[in-house]
């Protein structure tokens, strides 16, 4: 009964913080702004259904849209997940070398679809499409840059974790941390699936 | 104490082996290349269902099993799926206001 006591306070001190339901507070925290987040794209893509055939200047989306590159990056982003999910997996085996390799290819791979997003946003602006050129350009900047810079921060965050890892500056559980970042990370990869066949695959 | 142990342990190692998680990653491939595949062949009637069940099942695939919502907590569920289905309700609505579906 004394090492079941000795455990759980170590438990707890393990944790930093959990709620009278005996789950850890900062997953509960993280799954209730990944339920606040549905509520921001929710309106976004909702935005952009609304007019996406509002097209009064410039090309129209079936005009612009390079179905096959965003294939591409889709792919990279879908595959990111996997690295994501093994960098957890790792974390939660304690092996801190893995965890750090698996971090930065799942970083590299966010970086890769960020840099065809910018890629994809520059061709469509030296086609004529800027931000304020329709109803329709509007809403898909607005919508697809804000993913964009969701993945741009967590690429910004797995870089930090891992440079935190390897200085050892983790004081809790390593492995619940890896979860936190990975929750968000998959959470941009889902949002994509959704903007994925909204956007490029159903033609307006 | 080794039963508190193990149960340690099994919290940590919730989840799939890295080869299941391998497997869902093929299969969730499969699927995407499925879906690019309605760009190129005509799927006729079916093509708006079929992208609309491909895209659902990639998004269940993925929160079930890489963010573990199959082997964790019901309370995370219910926070999640509380949040995607307001937002759901909300913006079906709003849309509707605007007749999306009618046009």
């Amino acid at each position: 009964m004394a090492d079941i006591a000795t455990h759980d306070t170590d438990h707890a001190t393990d944790h930093g913080h959990h709620s009278s339901t005996g789950l850890s507070n900062n997953k509960l925290a993280m799954w209730l702004f990944l339920g606040s987040e549905c509520l921001l794209f929710g309106g976004l893509i909702s935005t952009y259904m609304l007019y996406r055939g509002r097209v009064q200047n410039g090309p129209h989306p079936s005009q612009i849209y390079d179905v096959p590159f965003t294939s591409v990056s889709s792919f990279v982003l879908l595959m990111s997940s996997l690295t994501m999910v093994l960098a957890v997996s790792s974390a939660q085996r304690k092996d801190d070398s893995k965890t750090n390799l698996w971090l930065l290819i799942t970083g590299l791979l966010g970086a890769t679809f960020v840099g065809g997003q910018v890629y994809e946003f520059t061709t469509f602006y030296r086609e004529g499409l800027g931000f304020t050129t329709s109803l329709f350009s509007s809403s898909f900047y607005s919508l697809t840059g804000f993913h964009g810079v969701h993945v741009s921060v967590g690429v910004i965050m797995l870089l930090s974790l891992r440079g935190i890892i390897k200085k050892g500056k983790i004081t809790g559980d390593k492995a619940e941390v890896v979860e936190l970042i990975g929750l968000y990370w998959h959470f941009v990869d889902i949002v994509w699936i959704i903007i994925f066949t909204l956007v490029y695959l159903i033609p307006s | 104490m080794t039963t508190v142990t193990e149960t340690h342990e099994d919290a940590h190692e919730h989840g799939m082996s890295d080869a299941g998680y391998v497997k869902i990653a093929i299969i969730l491939a499969l699927i995407t290349a499925l879906e690019v595949s309605t760009y190129y062949v005509d799927f006729g009637p079916l093509f708006m269902p079929a992208l609309l069940i491909m895209m659902v099942v990639k998004f269940v695939m993925v929160v079930s099993y890489f963010m573990h919502l199959k082997f964790d907590s019901k309370v995370f569920s219910f926070l999640f799926y509380t949040g995607l289905g307001l937002a759901l309700f909300v913006y079906i609505t709003a849309l509707a206001t605007f007749k999306f579906f009618i046009a």
